[in-house]
């Protein structure tokens, strides 16, 4: 008898709180955060939840989307790869989110990847990445390696001359699977395993006098050496440091950076990294009319003169109004319509050219070579001529090169279609 | 706008030249020639070819450097060196103007006229955004700067700055600049640098040989074979880099010669092969050796950063047997003193570690006798207790200074003299930041075993750590020798603290990375013996470095940990045990 009635109870608890939550989404659009709030990548995402949230406030302001208010959700996954997870299906499942934007590490993005898959969820990835990877779920807003490293490798080899590669990295999955691209890549191009250095160190590694000396050594065999530097978080500040006190300046041995921008650079003194590289699809400096707009309505929004614009906000911009655009062209908030909207959309990129959805999940992009002055900015050095289209599956690497993938194509419809079995491997990315 | 109306006193700007500024350079510098005196021409067309710096392409600016130099010699060399600095600044109302713009302690800007420098003006951060931008920079045009400097600064300068320019000058020797140093070579009455100067030219001929302009197959003219040994004999035992690649160069065309053609001239190459081949060896086993010496000294400055992390340790685990999870955390805390002495003396940054090492030990100690008489006096005896206490306290610090100072990393200011590097030869440099830090762990260390071996404080630790009971017997005063005694131990990681942060970021988690560290140094080195914690410290520092260029700096950590397992096996009272009573 007791028992029934618990079930009673507890069957009404749940349909009513599945009436007012309903009754709720038809309220307000809702758009889940899920971006680090503490730990160690904090520095890095906060800036980025404060995006959304400055982005959702300004669409608010132009009235929302199809009539409805948009409101945030932020959760705190706290540096924690596997409370993503845990975070996201809290997204998903409680909060009834129609869209997420969130994660900054690949480790986490791929912690995330299982959970918006079996709930049938959107995210936006608004960081650059090592590429091989391509989920319906998810759409890839900043880079893949054929829009950040490759171009990079280029400019040094064209522009600067370079016969021999030091590939550093921290040791985790982002720089060891962009190593291997880029290894095959310079070895298709004929250079020789002898002029490649790899070199893997831990997360916060602070003591760089020894490899910074091999560094020297290794440059001082008579061709250019160049320095490609996956090295991540605050390692990259003993490793500057070193190479300063060192006497290795960007005229001898220049080092480009994929994950060093203008966040990074804010708060040190730069002068030891004068003339290093980093490359990015958008940098603080570039001119634009977009661009003024966006880095005026960005320091009013956070209060701080001083705060500065980088890569990833870029991203998320794109992202946030690439999703706009897709819901209203969709007129629905409904993952599968929002998805297939997506496909084509073109929107302004902040460096002043367009940013179109391709069937890939990846965006196109313009890459931009900067060298680090001594305000913390970077000078554009060299651009692609016109935006170049991401590639989810490297065409460098032999296992890779043969898979493609098309969301749009109904034949297809795979992230990761072989070209020569003509079949999806099943997996879902 | 007082400002620019002193400007246009100070440069008098013809309307000619104003004019002029935009057609084409070269019809300005024909046209010009007729129109002043050489005088006059050369200043002016000095005057309009900086002018038109602000407003060029970085591919103009590389021409506009080379024109300036062959323009203005001598004089053009403050102008450069201020481009090369990034002091190069233009007004934003009338690009043409350039000046000198020399930053003054935090928010204060100098103007200086580039041509006289005199003062224009001085204003602040504010005034100086708004009427001033950048004469933009980038890594060629400081290439060509710093070639231009060298090669002006060759024909004066002080001996130092013609041994530097002659240093930049070897890696790209070319037709006109071995022209110029053999020009001045006759002159120069510095030997050291006369011996250098022979050296670039030498580097110059055996490139020219290496290029086949002077030497093939058909070469059987003696001269040239002599000079050719004459500059091998020039190179030899040179470090420079410069001319090890000229050398390795010059052999693989000898080679090509060899293997080029059957009928080449065996009496002319062989010689020439064999000799370069024997100066090449020698250099690189030179260099070897140095490399070796490098490998040594990265070796210790390790050991050195290991020693003072684990120093405080030392102390309070070793001595005291108190597992302190909050070591690494009393190294934070120093780390954080030096950052906040630091914002209080912000122009005097070259003296803020002299201040910050004190600050540094007393706040660290001042926390460590809080936290022993408040937390850890409660649980003697209790070694999983303590531990988990002290982790606690370590993490509760840690959210403090997150809060405290936000959980981004601070930027702790390097002192000018202790940056840069000690250079030795071309191959063996060591920097300074590294050699103050070892001296000054080696420093620490001897002044802390002075502490225990000499003083009464020191015979009292060791007497409460060898028998508490008899010690309080003898009217020691235990709780309070306890107490200093883990205050000390404090004191020393906050030291230790001052030091990491010239070397690494200054965060929340500082201490973390090191608290590892420095339990594997002491129980290595033999618990509760300072002179273990120290040849502990300095032969793991070793074997990483030398490990490192074999198996890479991740597999470096692992081996070593491996091996001090493996050695804990063998002797579980590290390389000097206790001996004694004591030990029991």
């Amino acid at each position: 008898m007791n028992l029934r009635k618990i079930i009673t109870r507890l069957v009404v608890a749940v349909i009513t709180s599945a009436v007012t939550v309903s009754a709720m989404a038809k309220d307000t659009i809702k758009v889940g955060v899920l971006h680090s709030l503490s730990g160690t990548m904090a520095i890095s995402e906060t800036t980025l939840k404060d995006t959304v949230l400055m982005m959702v406030e300004e669409q608010n302001k132009k009235g929302g989307l199809l009539g409805k208010k948009l409101e945030a959700v932020v959760v705190d996954p706290a540096s924690d790869w596997p409370l993503f997870a845990e975070k996201a299906r809290e997204l998903i499942t409680k909060e009834k989110v129609d869209v997420i934007f969130g994660c900054w590490t690949s480790v986490s993005r791929k912690s995330v990847l299982p959970v918006v898959e079996e709930l049938n969820a959107l995210l936006f990835y608004p960081v650059q990445y090592e590429g091989e990877e391509s989920s319906k779920n998810v759409f890839y807003t900043g880079a893949a390696p054929n829009q950040q490293a490759i171009p990079a490798v280029d400019y040094l080899e064209k522009e600067l001359g370079v016969k021999r590669w030091v590939l550093a990295g921290t040791d985790y999955v982002y720089p060891r699977t962009t190593n291997k691209i880029l290894e095959a890549y310079l070895k298709s191009k004929g250079v020789a395993k002898k002029d490649i250095m790899i070199s893997y160190t831990p997360f916060g590694h602070s003591d760089w006098q020894g490899i910074v000396s091999s560094v020297k050594k290794f440059g001082a065999e008579g061709k250019k050496t160049a320095v490609v530097s996956t090295i991540n978080g605050d390692a990259n500040v003993p490793f500057y440091k070193e190479l300063g006190n060192q006497g290795v300046t960007a005229d001898n041995i220049p080092v480009v950076a994929f994950s060093v921008g203008e966040e990074e650079l804010s708060g040190f003194d730069t002068s030891p990294l004068l003339g290093h590289l980093a490359a990015w699809n958008y940098f603080q400096s570039a001119e634009s009319d977009a661009n003024d707009a966006f880095i005026k309505q960005w320091k009013k929004y956070i209060k701080d003169k001083s705060r500065v614009t980088n890569d990833p906000m870029e991203a998320t911009y794109i992202g946030f109004n690439a999703w706009a655009k897709a819901v209203e062209k969709a007129k629905s908030t409904k993952v599968d319509k929002v998805r297939k909207a997506m496909y084509g959309i073109k929107v302004p990129n902040l460096t002043g050219g367009i940013a179109e959805v391709l069937p890939n999940h990846h965006f196109t992009k313009p890459v931009l070579i900067g060298e680090i002055q001594d305000d913390g900015q970077f000078e554009i050095v060299w651009e692609t001529p016109k935006e170049v289209p991401g590639d989810a599956w490297t065409d460098h690497l032999a296992e890779s090169a043969k898979i493609v993938s098309d969301w749009k194509d109904s034949k297809i419809n795979c992230g990761n279609y072989n070209t020569q079995t003509k079949k999806c491997s099943g997996q879902n990315y | 706008m007082h400002g620019t109306s002193v400007i246009k006193r100070k440069i008098p700007l013809t309307a000619v030249a104003r004019v002029a500024i935009f057609p084409p350079l070269l019809l300005l510098i024909i046209w010009t020639r007729f129109c002043f005196a050489e005088d006059t021409f050369t200043e002016q067309s000095l005057h309009s070819l900086v002018a038109q710096l602000s407003s060029a392409s970085f591919a103009k600016k590389l021409t506009l450097v080379d024109e300036i130099e062959e323009v203005a010699g001598e004089a053009s060399l403050p102008i450069l060196e201020a481009f090369l600095a990034g002091q190069l600044y233009y007004l934003k109302q009338e690009q043409d103007k350039v000046f000198q713009a020399v930053k003054i302690e935090q928010d204060n800007y100098q103007i200086l006229d580039i041509y006289t420098t005199a003062q224009v003006e001085y204003i602040d951060k504010q005034a100086f955004r708004a009427r001033y931008k950048k004469v933009r920079i980038n890594n060629r045009l400081r290439k060509k700067i710093k070639l231009s400097l060298s090669r002006i600064s060759l024909s004066s300068g002080s001996e130092a700055s013609k041994m530097q320019a002659l240093n930049a000058l070897m890696d790209g020797v070319d037709e006109s600049s071995a022209s110029l140093v053999e020009s001045l070579y006759v002159k120069e009455r510095s030997k050291p640098v006369k011996k250098l100067m022979s050296v670039v030219l030498a580097v110059h001929q055996l490139k020219q040989a290496t290029r086949g302009a002077t030497f093939n197959q058909q070469t059987d003219d003696q001269t040239e074979k002599q000079k050719i040994t004459q500059a091998l004999d020039l190179l030899d035992g040179r470090l420079e880099v410069s001319v090890k690649v000229a050398l390795i160069n010059f052999k693989a065309h000898l080679e090509d010669l060899t293997a080029d053609d059957a009928n080449y001239n065996h009496d002319l190459i062989n010689p020439l092969l064999s000799k370069t081949n024997a100066i090449i060896h020698s250099i690189e086993e030179e260099i070897n050796f140095f490399l070796f010496v490098e490998k040594l000294f990265f070796g210790l400055s390790l050991g050195s950063v290991l020693l003072l992390a684990a120093i405080g340790l030392a102390i309070t685990f070793g001595v005291m047997g108190i597992i302190n999870m909050a070591h690494g955390e009393m190294i934070m805390l120093g780390a954080y003193t030096t950052y906040v002495v630091q914002l209080l003396m912000p122009n005097l940054i070259n003296y803020s570690l002299f201040v910050a090492v004190p600050a540094a030990f007393l706040v660290a100690a001042l926390v460590g006798i809080v936290i022993q008489r408040t937390v850890i006096r409660y649980l003697y005896g209790r070694p999983l207790e303590t531990l988990l206490a002290t982790f606690g306290i370590s993490l509760i610090l840690r959210q403090a200074v997150r809060t405290l100072f936000s959980p981004l990393n601070r930027q702790v200011d390097q002192p000018s003299w202790m940056s840069g590097a000690l250079e030795l030869n071309p191959v063996l440099s060591l920097t300074y930041n590294r050699l103050y830090i070892l001296a000054f762990s080696l420093l620490v260390f001897i002044a802390l075993v002075f502490v225990i071996k000499k003083t009464s404080l020191g015979l009292n630790v060791r007497a409460v750590s060898q028998n508490r009971d008899m010690a309080k017997a003898m009217g020691v005063k235990t709780e309070w020798v306890d107490a200093l005694t883990f205050g000390l131990g404090s004191g020393v990681a906050g030291v230790a603290g001052v030091a990491l942060s010239q070397l690494t970021n200054v965060g929340p988690n500082l201490g973390q990375a090191y608290i590892i560290d420095s339990f594997m140094v002491v129980v290595f080195g033999g618990v509760g013996n300072l002179m273990g914690t120290l040849v502990a410290s300095f032969s793991l520092g070793a074997a990483n470095k030398f490990m490192e260029p074999i198996t890479g700096t991740v597999l470096a950590n692992i081996l070593v940990l491996v091996f001090i397992i493996l050695f804990i096996q063998k002797r579980p009272r590290g390389l000097f045990p206790q001996k004694g009573r004591a030990a029991e």
